[in-house]
């Protein structure tokens, strides 16, 4: 297609797709919280119970400080999910950071839905520093649940040489909007 | 001293842009006294021969307005790059795909056969026009490619400065016409408005409570609205919060939430991303099912916080579907 770039041009050749016998493989980036999730993934660790390697953490400080942008970064830059893991309600290190975090998702999930993404792909857990083996769970849950859905087709636009400047590279004043690389073969 | 020689252009847009102008009013003499406009399509006489004649970077600046889906709007975009000295992105579609840019919520193929097969006013089956050449009773028709998607004025050429709104603002019009026959022109690829939220320059500010919360999301039409409250504070989605100031809060001055047309300030990546955010934080529950029933009331969430934006998101699109099923190409 002359004005369409795939964003992951690499997944179909390599790793991704094909592990041994065919089965595609998701990526799921994982947003936990330092106080309770981030903590049990230490603990199932530490207790050595295996959980999918399709799982890359993230550690917030606390499940509120969720930006629904990342979640939109993350599906553009190849993830087929995204987990977001937090303390259980009443229990937020911040006092309610998780709610808002829970009213964000709720949201953002009906949008994705407009925009073409399962509800599968957006997943939120209450998970407490002592529940490693809840953390090992979720991750299996959800990276099989992916393998049924299959990859997520993200499709940008072709884009100009501009893109990173003009969109994401922000800020006379500050910072950029969001840490962002490009994906191999993002830019043409 | 010859007169700086500026165009306007338009691409996939209402002409509501050309109307903010005109709306410029007695300005637009004392406009026209300052720069020579050597080519504006709905108000004067040239063509695209006319931009052809004109050495590279002869012109100072092109104001263009629309988003580009066709192959006809990427060639002329293009064209008036290499003329001009400065491209201007003006108006919302431009800056951010607009209206149009929900055209992304669909595959081609489906847009297309709705226009000419299946939309109910039609008579017969339609007949489509193709791009090239196309022979009908009155002669041959050339016509452009219809794009895969709609894209933002920079995402197909190098934009030097963005003027947003839906149209924009006379008084931010005048400010870069004025900066650019002064010379003052700022640093490539501002945003010729302010860098603040909509909310520092609404009148309903002072009304806006310390606590924002929303019990009940409700519509414009379901009530008339307290004309001084912060309208957040009635249950109207306004995004005021999220979205650049610049327009002196037209809408919310006229009793109308704002729906985002400046678009995002610098710190955001992704305008409909945010905006959501912002009004999903309001919710004034706590359990997953009363929380459910408040998103709930926002029924069409892309429209509501992408309504100018979508191909500027961080996807650009609705997701394609799985190959096989046909939908996107």
């Amino acid at each position: 297609m002359p004005s369409e770039t795939k964003v992951r041009p690499e997944a179909a050749a390599v790793g991704n797709v094909a592990t041994g016998e065919g089965r595609f493989e998701p990526t799921i980036v994982a947003f936990f919280c330092n106080w309770c999730t981030y903590t049990a993934a230490d603990m199932a660790g530490l207790s050595r119970m295996a959980y999918s390697p399709a799982v890359r953490v993230v550690r917030l400080m606390c499940s509120g400080r969720l930006d629904p942008q990342f979640v939109l970064a993350a599906f553009r830059q190849g993830a087929d999910g995204v987990l977001i893991g937090g303390c259980h309600p009443g229990d937020c290190h911040y006092q309610e950071g998780n709610y808002k975090a829970l009213r964000r998702v709720t949201l953002l999930r009906s949008m994705l839905r407009q925009l073409g993404i399962e509800d599968e792909r957006l997943r939120l857990e209450w998970i407490s520093a002592s529940e490693g083996e809840k953390v090992q769970r979720v991750c299996n849950e959800m990276a099989e649940d992916l393998r049924r859905l299959g990859p997520l087709h993200v499709v940008l636009s072709k884009l100009g040489p501009e893109d990173l400047d003009g969109l994401l590279a922000v800020g006379q004043n500050g910072s950029p909007a969001i840490a962002y690389e490009p994906a191999e073969g993002e830019v043409p | 001293m010859t007169k700086p020689k500026v165009a306007f252009y338009w691409c996939a847009a209402c002409g509501g842009c050309e109307e903010a102008v005109v709306d410029l009013n007695d300005d637009l003499l004392a406009a026209v006294e300052l720069v020579d406009v050597v080519f504006w399509p709905v108000a004067m006489d040239f063509k695209r021969e006319d931009v052809e004649a004109f050495a590279d970077g002869e012109l100072a600046a092109a104001f263009i307005n629309g988003a580009v889906r066709t192959s006809e709007q990427e060639e002329m975009v293009a064209l008036l790059r290499r003329k001009s000295q400065a491209v201007v992105a003006f108006g919302s579609c431009a800056v951010l795909g607009g209206i149009p840019g929900l055209a992304n919520l669909y595959d081609r193929e489906s847009i297309l056969r709705e226009v000419y097969h299946e939309c109910p006013s039609l008579e017969g089956s339609g007949t489509r026009p193709a791009a090239g050449t196309t022979s009908v009773e009155e002669g041959d028709l050339r016509l452009p490619v219809f794009g895969a998607d709609v894209r933002t004025l920079d995402q197909v050429i190098d934009v030097d400065y963005y003027l947003p709104g839906c149209a924009p603002p006379a008084p931010l019009i005048w400010a870069a016409l004025s900066a650019l026959v002064e010379g003052k022109l700022p640093e490539k690829g501002t945003v010729l408005a302010p860098d603040v939220a909509l909310c520092s320059e609404c009148p309903r500010s002072a009304t806006k409570p310390d606590k924002l919360s929303v019990d009940h999301f409700r519509r414009p039409h379901e009530f008339v609205a307290d004309p001084e409250q912060c309208l957040l504070a009635q249950g109207l989605v306004c995004l005021g919060p999220a979205t650049r100031a610049g327009c002196q809060a037209v809408c919310t001055v006229a009793n109308m939430p704002c729906t985002g047309c400046m678009g995002p300030t610098t710190r955001v990546a992704d305008y409909g991303a945010k905006a959501l955010s912002a009004i999903a934080s309001l919710i004034d529950a706590n359990e997953d099912d009363e929380i459910l029933a408040r998103t709930a009331e926002i029924v069409d969430p892309v429209g509501t916080f992408y309504r100018y934006s979508l191909p500027a998101s961080l996807l650009h699109r609705r997701v394609a579907e799985p190959a096989g099923n046909g939908a996107r190409q």
